[in-house]
């Protein structure tokens, strides 16, 4: 049996999300998602910042049974409701990797990129990566690299946009 | 939050990209007005690049709607009150 997907409110005091990163998750049906969710949020964790998943349900409890005491994750929050929170004011993140593997992902980085005021990090990887990247024309880093399964190069796509170790 | 499930939708474009449904929305519908991701219509918070067009064919708007999994659709519902608010720039 899955462990429970931690659900807390998404309204915040501004303040309180100072020191938070969001992690917007894409389709989960590419296995490296949760991976590349676990390695941002450790990355944010030694930063001092607190880790925060949002994605579709099935995303959401795929990284939960990778992470089923917390100890990386911080908080899970439903997709549609972080983007209204985030669009409304209520809530914003000092920074925002986006997952993206298809299309959409684009249009949800685009998205975080419009409504956020923190620095946004666009994750592009898989065999469509070059063609998924070169859709972003709105502000925001890159990290592009066209693997689903060599953990060192997607580490170091990693590293090259945020400076932590590969 | 709104519920599309909620809404008496027609589908006009299914699995497209940003740039399609741009394109679909400012070529087939007279009148568009452009929007930016996370404003509200239906109660749901648009997702998209911006800018995102929203079309106007008589008393219905034809607007992109995109889930992470199945891409973006391009909706057709009736809705006087959104127009009325995307007419007057709120």
């Amino acid at each position: 049996m899955l462990p429970p997907v931690r659900y807390h409110t998404v309204i915040k005091n501004m303040s309180e999300s100072e020191g938070e990163g969001l992690i917007v998750l894409g389709c989960p049906e590419a296995p490296a998602q949760v991976s590349l969710a676990i390695h941002l949020a450790h990355g944010l964790r030694k930063e001092g910042k607190t880790p925060v998943i949002t994605g579709n349900p099935s995303a959401r409890a795929l990284v939960a049974m990778a992470d089923p005491e917390g100890r990386y994750v911080g908080e899970m929050i439903d997709l549609d409701r972080c983007i209204e929170a985030m669009a409304a004011k209520e809530r914003d993140f000092a920074v925002s990797f986006v997952l993206i593997h298809v299309e959409s992902g684009v249009s949800f980085a685009g998205t975080i990129s419009a409504i956020s005021g923190g620095s946004v990090v666009a994750v592009v990887f898989g065999k469509d990566a070059k063609d998924l990247s070169s859709l972003i024309d709105f502000p925001c880093k890159k990290a592009v690299v066209g693997t689903v399964h060599k953990a060192g190069l997607l580490k170091a796509a990693i590293a090259e946009v945020t400076g932590w170790d590969a | 939050m709104g519920c599309v499930e909620a809404l008496n939708y027609e589908v006009l474009l299914r699995n497209c990209s940003f740039r399609e449904y741009r394109d679909y929305i400012r070529k087939n519908c007279r009148e568009s007005h452009d929007v930016m991701p996370g404003y509200k219509i239906f109660d749901l918070a648009l997702i998209g690049v911006p800018p995102i067009p929203i079309g106007v064919d008589g008393d219905y708007v034809i607007f992109p709607y995109t889930k992470p999994c199945h891409g973006t659709f391009v909706l057709k519902v009736e809705g006087k009150e959104e127009i009325s608010r995307l007419r007057s720039g709120k």
